[in-house]
C-alpha cells in the first residue's frame, strides 16, 4: 500500500510539472540529454551548467523572436539505453522543437534514430566523427572531430621536421577513436608510427609500455591520445624515465587538472586545444578573443569552477540554435534545421563554424591553437 | 490477492497487465518504457530462479545479457549470420559459458559463485570494450533493424507486444520449473544441502541446470533490448546492470515470479517519475530503496501478499 501511496505521490507530482509548462504557451521548448553524473559527468555537468545560466541570460534579455526559452534537460548518467529513453520522452511527452545534448558518442548514436523518426533538430555535444559522417539531415555537432586534432598535431610535427614517432595509447573510447584516427591520417603527413603501445583507462604505471618506446630506434617524438588520468601518467613516468624526446599529447587533457596531476613532468608536453583554454593569452586582435573570455567569465562567475572546453561546446550548440531560430523566425523544426545548415561565421568557443549539406561540423584546422605547457600554465605554442 | 499464489493466477495476473496497460498509454514514450520493463523483467525472473530457489547469488548476469546482446550485434554485421540466428546463438553460448564456470564452482558449497560470476562479468564487459574492431569499443554498435518473414519490426507498440510475448512464455516455463521434480529439489536444497543431499537430490547439478537456465533467460533479454534500442553499448554488459538486476530481485521479491516483474517495474520506472526532483533524484532513489527494504522486507511481492492474506483471515 506505501507503495502505492509513493507512486501516487509521484504521479501527481510530474502531472502537476507538465500541466503547469502546457499553461505557459508562449515559449519554445528546447530539449536536452546530458550525461551529468556517472563515468562522463566531466563532459555533461560543465554543459549542464553552460545550458541553463545561458538559457537564463538570454530569456533576461528578452529571449528569442519575442519568446522565452523553456529548457527541459535529463541526465542519461553516460548509458545509451537511458539516453534513449529520454530521448523519447523529449520527442513525445516534453514536445521539444530542438534538441543541444548527448555528451558522448555513445549516447549520440542511441538518440539520433528517435530524432530523425520525429524530424527535430539535433546539435551533438560528442566527439566520434562518426556523428556526422555520414551527413544526418536532422544532425549537427559542434565539438572538433580528433581526426582534426590528429591533423593539427602532424602538422606541427611537420614544421619540426618530425617524421617518425611512437605512441602510447589509452583503451578508453576516446584514446582507441583518436588512435586509429592518427594512425590513419599519418601517412598524409609523412609520419611513420614505429611503437605503437596501449595502456587500460585504470592503470597506474605506464613504464613498461614507455621502456618498450625508449627501446625502439630512431623515435622524433612521441604522441600520447588519452583521457583522465591516463596521460597524467604516462607524462609523469615519461619524465622518470627520463625520455628526452617531445612529448605530444592531444585535447583530451585540455583541462588544468591534467597540469595539477602532472605537475612539473607537464613541462614542455605540446597539445592542441581550443582557443578557451587560453582566452587571456590572445592576441587583442584575434577575433575569436572577445567570444572566449566572456563565455570564461560568465561560466566561472557563476560556476565557480575553472572553465573546460566541453561546456563551451554546450555554449556553441545553444547559440548556433538560437541564431538559426533567429533568421528563421520562427522555432518550426523544418526551417530550424536549414538555417543551422546554413550558418556561416559564426564564432564559438571552439572556432568559426561554417556549415553547408556537406559538412554540419563547420569546423576547420584553425579551430585548435597548438600549446605548450610552460611554468604550470597553457601557452601558445610558438 | 490470494490468487496470485496459483501458477495460474501469476500467468493471468501478467496478461491482463499487459493487456490493460495500452489502453492507458497516450503516447510512444510510455510503451518504451513498458518494453524496457518487460526485458528486465525476463532477465529477473531467470536471475530469481538462481537467487530464489536455488539459494545462489550471480553478480555477473548482466555479462550473459551482454553476450546475447552483441550476439544480435556482431552475428549479422560481422560473420552474415541471420540474426534470429544470431540471438539464438547468443542463448546457447550465454548457457555454456554458464556451464563452465558453474560447473567446477558449484561442487563447493557457499557463495563461491557469486565470486566467480563477478570475475567472469567484468571479463566479458572488458572484452566488450577492449575488442573494438568486432564490438565498436565504448561506444557500442548499431543493430540492423529485425526484418522477420520480410516485415520490419519497429516501433516502441510492436516492440511493446513482441517482448510482452517472450515476457509471458517466460513467467509461465519458470513456473512450470518450479513446480516441476527439480523446483522441488531445488526448493529443498535451498531450505538444507544437508538434507536435500540425505534425499538423494545431486545438488551441484541442480544448481548448475538453474545457473544455466538463467543465464539463457538474460541473454534472450540482451537480444530483445538490442534489437529494440538498434544500438548496443558495454553498459549492458557492466557491473553496475548486474546488480541493478540482483536489485531488482531482492526489491520484488526473492522466489517471486511476479515479484520479478514487480521489481523491475519499480526500478525500470522510478528513475522517470524521479526526474521532477532534479538535483535530488538520485537522494530520492536512495530513499526510497530504503523505505522499501526497511518496511518490505521480504521484497514487495511476498511482503504485500502476506500482509494481505493476514489481513482478510
Amino acid at each position: 500500500m506505501k507503495l502505492k501511496t509513493l507512486m501516487m505521490g509521484a504521479v501527481t507530482a510530474s502531472a502537476v510539472l507538465v500541466a503547469g509548462s502546457a499553461l505557459a504557451a508562449d515559449t519554445i521548448k528546447i530539449g536536452s540529454v546530458l550525461s551529468i553524473t556517472g563515468p562522463a559527468s566531466f563532459l555533461g555537468d560543465p554543459e549542464d551548467k553552460t545550458l541553463k545560466m545561458y538559457v537564463e541570460k538570454i530569456n533576461a534579455e528578452g529571449g528569442v523572436n519575442g519568446k522565452q526559452l523553456e529548457l527541459v534537460v535529463y541526465d542519461d548518467a553516460g548509458d545509451a539505453n537511458n539516453a534513449k529513453t529520454f530521448a523519447t520522452r523529449l520527442v513525445e511527452e516534453d514536445k521539444v522543437v530542438a534538441i543541444v545534448g548527448g555528451s558522448t558518442t555513445g549516447t549520440t548514436m542511441a538518440m539520433i534514430p528517435v530524432f530523425e523518426d520525429a524530424e527535430l533538430p539535433f546539435i551533438s555535444l560528442a566527439g566520434a566523427v562518426v556523428i556526422i559522417d555520414p551527413v544526418k539531415k536532422w544532425v549537427f555537432k559542434t565539438p572538433h572531430t580528433d581526426k582534426m586534432a590528429c591533423q593539427k598535431i602532424f602538422e606541427d610535427m611537420k614544421a619540426k621536421g618530425i617524421s617518425k614517432i611512437g605512441m602510447i595509447s589509452g583503451t578508453g573510447g576516446f584514446g582507441k577513436s583518436m588512435q586509429a584516427q592518427c594512425k590513419g591520417v599519418a601517412p598524409d603527413y609523412g609520419i611513420e608510427v614505429l611503437a605503437d603501445e596501449t595502456y587500460g583507462p585504470k592503470d597506474s604505471d605506464m613504464t613498461p609500455q614507455l621502456t618498450n618506446i625508449k627501446g625502439t630506434a630512431g623515435l622524433q617524438a612521441v604522441l600520447n591520445p588519452g583521457f583522465g588520468q591516463g596521460p597524467a601518467i604516462v607524462t609523469r613516468n615519461y619524465k622518470q624515465l627520463g625520455i628526452e624526446l617531445p612529448l605530444y599529447q592531444s585535447h583530451g587533457v585540455a583541462s588544468k587538472s591534467f597540469i595539477d596531476l602532472a605537475a612539473d613532468a607537464a613541462e614542455g608536453v605540446r597539445l592542441p586545444a581550443a582557443a578557451l583554454l587560453v582566452a587571456d593569452k590572445l592576441d587583442d586582435a584575434d577575433p575569436q578573443k572577445a567570444v572566449v573570455t566572456g563565455y570564461k567569465a560568465m561560466y566561472e562567475e557563476k560556476s565557480g569552477q575553472a572553465v573546460s572546453t566541453f561546456g563551451g561546446h554546450a555554449f556553441d550548440g545553444l547559440f548556433i540554435l538560437t541564431d538559426a531560430m533567429k533568421r528563421a523566425g520562427s522555432e518550426e523544426p523544418a526551417a530550424v534545421r536549414d538555417e543551422i545548415e546554413k550558418t556561416t561565421g559564426f564564432m564559438g568557443t571552439a572556432g568559426v563554424v561554417n556549415m553547408s549539406a556537406t559538412d554540419h561540423l563547420g569546423l576547420d584546422l584553425t579551430a585548435f591553437r597548438m600549446l605548450e605547457i610552460k611554468g604550470g600554465d597553457w601557452m601558445l605554442a610558438k | 490477492m490470494a490468487f496470485l499464489k496459483g501458477k495460474y493466477g501469476v500467468l493471468l495476473a501478467i496478461a491482463i497487465i499487459v493487456l490493460i496497460l495500452p489502453v492507458a498509454f497516450p503516447s510512444n514514450y510510455y510503451f518504451r518504457i513498458a518494453t524496457l520493463v518487460w526485458i528486465s523483467a525476463l532477465a529477473v525472473i531467470g536471475l530469481n530462479l538462481l537467487m530464489g530457489y536455488a539459494g545462489q547469488v550471480s553478480l555477473g548476469h548482466a555479462g550473459f545479457f551482454g553476450m546475447g546482446a552483441y550476439a544480435v550485434a556482431v552475428g549479422p554485421t560481422h560473420l552474415g549470420i541471420p540474426p534470429v540466428a544470431s540471438a539464438l546463438l547468443g542463448a546457447a553460448s550465454a548457457g555454456l559459458l554458464a556451464f563452465v564456470v558453474g560447473r567446477p564452482i558449484l561442487k563447493l558449497r557457499g557463495h563461491y559463485l557469486a565470486v566467480a560470476t563477478l570475475g567472469m562479468g567484468i571479463l566479458v564487459a572488458m572484452v566488450l570494450n577492449n575488442e573494438a574492431q568486432w564490438t565498436g569499443g565504448p561506444d557500442g554498435m548499431p543493430v540492423s533493424r529485425l526484418v522477420l518473414f520480410g516485415f520490419k519490426v519497429k516501433g516502441p507498440v510492436m516492440w511493446y507486444w513482441i517482448t510482452a510475448g517472450f515476457l509471458f512464455v517466460g513467467a509461465w516455463l519458470a513456473l512450470n520449473l518450479v513446480d516441476s521434480p527439480l523446483g522441488r529439489a531445488l526448493r529443498a536444497l535451498h531450505d538444507s544441502e544437508t538434507a536435500a543431499r540425505v534425499g538423494g537430490i545431486d545438488v551441484a547439478r541442480h544448481k548448475l541446470i538453474v545457473f544455466v537456465i538463467s543465464a539463457v533467460y538474460a541473454a534472450v533479454a540482451g537480444s530483445l533490448l538490442a534489437f529494440f534500442d538498434g544500438l548496443v553499448t558495454p553498459n549492458t554488459a557492466g557491473f553496475l546492470h548486474s546488480i541493478q538486476l540482483v536489485t531488482m530481485v531482492v526489491l520484488g521479491g526473492m522466489g517471486s515470479i511476479l515479484g520479478s516483474l514487480v521489481g523491475a517495474a519499480v526500478l525500470v520506472t522510478l528513475p522517470q517519475a524521479l526526474t521532477v526532483f532534479h538535483d535530488y533524484e538520485h537522494l530520492m532513489l536512495g530513499l526510497m530503496m530504503m523505505l522499501f527494504m526497511i518496511f518490505l522486507r521480504r521484497g514487495i511481492v511476498p511482503t504485500l501478499r502476506d500482509r494481505i492474506a493476514g489481513r482478510v483471515q
